[in-house]
């Protein structure tokens, strides 16, 4: 009701925690039970007609008991997830500097040309006459990441990040055997400071993992990398910028040094948005490398995924590439999903049913359209200059372990300054979050003691980047005056308070079970 | 840019407090005749507009499934998708989240992935499920190493009805790990002796159910076999739909269960973004691939749930790890765990009848076409068709006609020689006059 008639909106009172309410809940903060707990078996929120009776024709296999699934209506469904998700942080919420992961603004128009029925309601295994608007969309799209990484062929099916890697190490472990060095050259490369996706990928197709020592200046040295080179090398796969968010300065004799040993260089390029418009990976010498569509060309992270991981291969490696391929034939364009169709070429095999995440194809082309060269590069530039920003406004409080190199697109902190403060770079993380602040990547790289990894990315403002860097003074000042509990319990003001994973993990419970039924009165 | 919040007076500002001249001074690291002058060879940037007409001229040279007949399938199935479904999965705090690694303010995408997990192992009939792979394809391929894990074995036997391009990213990755994969050939009519397959290596039998061709399998003699020789029944899906009316692979004695989720929820997409399920028998638990989600309390005692098992992952074990899965496919989870809860179990059973229904009526009415046998005796809402001459050529002929009725086989496998046969899917979407108009244009093209 309208306060129309000048009554006192003063509260009586001011503090709030000695207030419990009835229902757990607090105000816009709801308790929400779970599906299970609420839904019941008969009710739907699709309205379906009976079908008119037929002889079934499932052979007797039908299933005999109930599933077990229960629904809700329509309203009960919207109301269910709408307030799961307001338990969720999410860049539109607010600044989310997790290190690594690229957690940029997500434009809405992309999300709109994703649905366009003509991309988002195709098959991919309709006639290929009648999607030819979207082959030529994959086409453009893999056009625009070889114009942008200076390579002449990509694969653009693998599913993800890690999943790019699997296929990128798949071509090169194809090209070795195809020169007769399959059983020799076994060991890949992998420096101490890598993402775990590289060694868990290499292991994963049978390589042997070597790790390479980490400079005390953050960055990998040729000479360190020469030493462990011999003919049972076949890779190495080093992240540029690196983790540790610095370019590596030595990244063109590495590569050399890898192709006078006859081994491939694999690029991780989790952090090629660092340097969109500034290089070209190509012209390093990189021989394969994955782009993450979903951190870089800003598809959305959802939550988790769907990601895309299209891979760009050197001419060395292009003739391995896998299934499918599209070729142009004429105005047309043909979709090679078989290897008895594929010419000249000698794919190694297949990494996924199908052609790729079309969804996310078109999500990164709409950004990449939007930006433009022009966009694209300042956006790099504005990322790079935004994590300088961050390091500059704290580096007089916080400890930076590698202070003689500019830092790309994220800034690392170690825990040297947290030193007998008592407070961990955990706890400081969780305070962030009592701050309105996702927490930055902590504790990776592994290289650096209790790191903290801050990408801001190019989506921030200067005044909120300002908000940001004052906000983490006042904390690392408290940190320093003694104010441990300001820290210990964090965070206080979250959905929920720290959980206990050592219990999760002790004694899994995955799903949802009946509760046992009560005891009968004695 | 209507993206880049920065003004060149910020930047300017901000320049000066880092202490460098110009912003190539913080790309100083990159050798100085590697580092770009002015712009790459593309476009600059576009209003919305005219990104709108640029990808709205590309989307029209399409013919969307709803436009026509459409009886596609073949591992990816034309399924309605409830409005409340992409509504919610837009949510900014859905959309715009990570990976839950901070559960205290991740609790939304948290109790999905628990809901998710509980519905996945209801319908497949297994103990436990994990929070998703990229696809069914991919998965299976997870499973298959997954199985050499826990038999500590390497040989893989793959039934004959696999979905090929299945097949090939199980063989793939088997080529590539040095593990052994053994085919049975293709059978239309499913009749294959795996069993016989099965040896003292064999780490795992794949067998997809149904089948590519549509034939509907009773999984429990192989299970019997499989347990019998030590080996692991990996069963496959890929019209997760069907498990609303078919006996569950659990009860029949899987051991792992994995597939496509793409029916529910996810939409077509050209193949991708998918949902890969996945669940197993709890005692295999530890040697899962993917991310667990589980529940526990918080510090105030309140139920909360957390990422957990960890230790199984690629960046906790490295190379020890039991996959190099990181991003997975957590929206399409969404999806798939919104559309469920709408249909519950009365609403999923249903559509499966409406499926089945609308199935048994198109085989009648194609059997009653001149020169078309139906193949499949046993279906769910997809069954196998032979045609007289070459199936592509009479599913072109559709296509000009306006219909798409179907996928020739000898697209996923142009070397099995079965060149006359077309795999039909109909689902709830297909109408009775969509029936008609299919079986009007066969007639004129056989």
């Amino acid at each position: 009701m309208l306060n129309n008639q000048g009554r006192p909106t003063a509260a009586g009172e001011a503090t709030a925690s000695a207030h419990p309410t009835f229902t757990g809940n607090k105000a816009l903060q709801v308790e929400e039970a779970l599906l299970f707990e609420i839904g019941r078996a008969e009710v739907t929120g699709v309205d379906l007609d009976e079908p008119e009776a037929v002889k079934s024709r499932l052979g007797g296999l039908e299933r005999k008991g109930a599933i077990g699934l229960v629904g809700l209506s329509e309203p009960e469904t919207m109301r269910h997830f709408v307030r799961l998700s307001q338990k969720n942080y999410g860049i539109d919420t607010g600044l989310f500097p997790l290190g690594s992961c690229t957690m940029k603004h997500n434009p809405r128009l992309n999300e709109k040309m994703a649905r366009l029925p003509g991309f988002g309601d195709i098959h991919p295994l309709q006639p290929q006459s009648t999607v030819q608007g979207g082959l030529e969309l994959i086409s453009e799209l893999a056009r625009y990441l070889m114009v942008l990484t200076g390579t002449s062929a990509v694969t653009m099916s693998p599913k993800a990040g890690a999943h790019g890697e699997l296929a990128g190490m798949m071509a090169i472990k194809a090209a070795i055997e195809a020169k007769g060095e399959g059983a020799k050259r076994n060991v890949v490369l992998v420096p101490e400071s890598a993402h775990g996706t590289n060694p868990a990928t290499a292991a994963l197709i049978g390589f042997v993992v070597k790790s390479v020592p980490a400079r005390d200046d953050g960055t990998v040295h040729v000479e360190d990398v020469k030493a462990l080179l011999g003919p049972d090398v076949a890779a190495i796969m080093l992240t540029n910028p690196n983790t540790c968010g610095i370019f590596e300065p030595q990244v063109v004799e590495i590569a050399k040094a890898m192709h006078d040993a006859g081994a491939y260089f694999y690029c991780d390029g989790a952090n090629f948005n660092a340097i969109v418009g500034k290089a070209k990976p190509g012209d390093l010498g990189i021989d394969a490398m994955h782009i993450n569509l979903h951190k870089t060309f800003s598809t959305p992270h959802g939550g988790g995924g769907p990601g895309a991981g299209p891979v760009v291969l050197s001419e060395r490696l292009a003739p391995f590439a896998p299934l499918p391929f599209i070729r142009k034939e004429g105005e047309k364009l043909v979709m090679v999903e078989d290897a008895s169709d594929a010419g000249s070429a000698q794919p190694f095999g297949r990494v996924t049913a199908f052609h790729g995440q079309m969804g996310m194809f078109t999500r990164a082309l709409a950004y990449m359209l939007s930006h433009g060269a022009d966009g694209m590069k300042q956006a790099s530039e504005d990322a790079v200059l935004s994590a300088n920003y961050i390091r500059a406004g704290l580096s007089d409080l916080m400890s930076i372990p590698f202070p003689d190199h500019p830092s790309m697109h994220e800034a690392l902190f170690d825990d040297e300054w947290l030193k007998d403060t008592g407070v961990t770079t955990l706890d400081f993380a969780k305070a962030m979050i009592d701050e309105g602040y996702h927490p930055m990547t902590m504790y990776f790289p592994l290289v650096v003691h209790g790191a903290m990894l801050i990408e801001p990315t190019e989506s921030e403002s200067r005044a909120s980047l300002d908000l940001f860097i004052m906000a983490l003074r006042d904390l690392a000042m408290a940190a320093k005056k003694g104010d441990t509990a300001r820290f210990s319990g964090a965070p206080y003001h979250a959905p929920r308070r720290r959980l206990d994973e050592t219990r999760a993990a002790r004694t899994p419970i995955l799903k949802w079970t009946p509760p046992a039924p009560a005891q009968a009165a004695e | 840019m209507r993206y880049l919040p920065l003004t060149d007076q910020d930047r300017k500002a901000m320049l000066a407090k880092v202490g460098v001249a110009d912003i190539d001074a913080l790309f100083a690291d990159i050798p100085a005749d590697k580092r770009l002058k002015g712009l790459v060879d593309l476009p600059r940037h576009k209003g919305e507009a005219e990104v709108e007409r640029i990808l709205g001229r590309m989307a029209a040279k399409n013919v969307p499934a709803s436009s026509v007949p459409f009886f596609v399938g073949a591992g990816a199935y034309k399924h309605h998708v409830p409005a409340t479904v992409d509504h919610l999965i837009q949510r900014s705090e859905f959309l715009t989240s990570y990976t839950p690694y901070q559960p205290e303010i991740a609790q939304g995408t948290l109790q999905y992935l628990f809901e998710f997990q509980t519905q996945v192992s209801l319908l497949t009939g297994m103990e436990v499920a994990n929070a998703s792979l990229y696809d069914g394809s991919t998965g299976t391929g997870e499973a298959v190493l997954m199985a050499h894990r826990v038999t500590r074995r390497n040989k893989a036997v793959l039934s004959g009805g696999l979905h090929p391009q299945y097949a090939e990213v199980v063989k793939t990755l088997s080529h590539m790990a040095s593990d052994t994969v053994v085919s049975a050939p293709a059978k239309p009519l499913g009749d294959e002796d795996l069993a016989a397959l099965i040896d003292d290596q064999t780490s795992c039998v794949v067998v997809q159910n149904p089948d590519v061709f549509g034939n509907v399998r009773d999984l429990r003699p192989l299970a019997k076999a499989c347990e019998a020789k030590g080996a692991l029944l990996i069963a496959v899906f890929t019209e997760v739909v069907s498990l609303g009316l078919l006996e569950s692979p659990g009860a029949m004695g899987a051991d792992i269960v994995v597939g496509e989720g793409q029916s529910v929820g996810v939409g077509l997409n050209f193949g991708g973004p998918y949902v890969g399920l996945f669940a197993a028998k709890s005692k295999y638990l530890r040697q899962m691939p993917g991310r667990l989600c589980g529940e526990t309390v918080d510090a105030e005692g309140k139920r909360g749930f957390v990422l957990t098992l960890s230790t199984r992952e690629q960046h906790i074990r490295r190379d020890k790890a039991t996959s190099n899965i990181c991003t997975n496919s957590g929206l399409c989870v969404l999806a798939f765990t919104i559309h469920m809860t709408l249909l519950g179990e009365a609403g999923l059973t249903r559509l499966a009848r409406i499926n089945h229904a609308n199935a048994v009526k198109l085989a009648d009415m194609l059997a009653g076409v001149k020169g078309v046998e139906v193949l499949t005796k046993s279906f769910f809402n997809e069954f196998t068709i032979r045609v007289p001459g070459k199936a592509a050529d009479v599913i072109e002929k559709l296509a000009a006609k306006g219909v798409l009725g179907g996928v020739p086989y000898s697209r996923l496998a142009p070397k099995a020689g079965l060149d006359d046969l077309i795999l039909v899917a109909n689902t709830e979407v297909n109408t009775d006059e969509d029936r008609a108009a299919f079986v009007a244009a066969l007639k004129e093209v056989v």
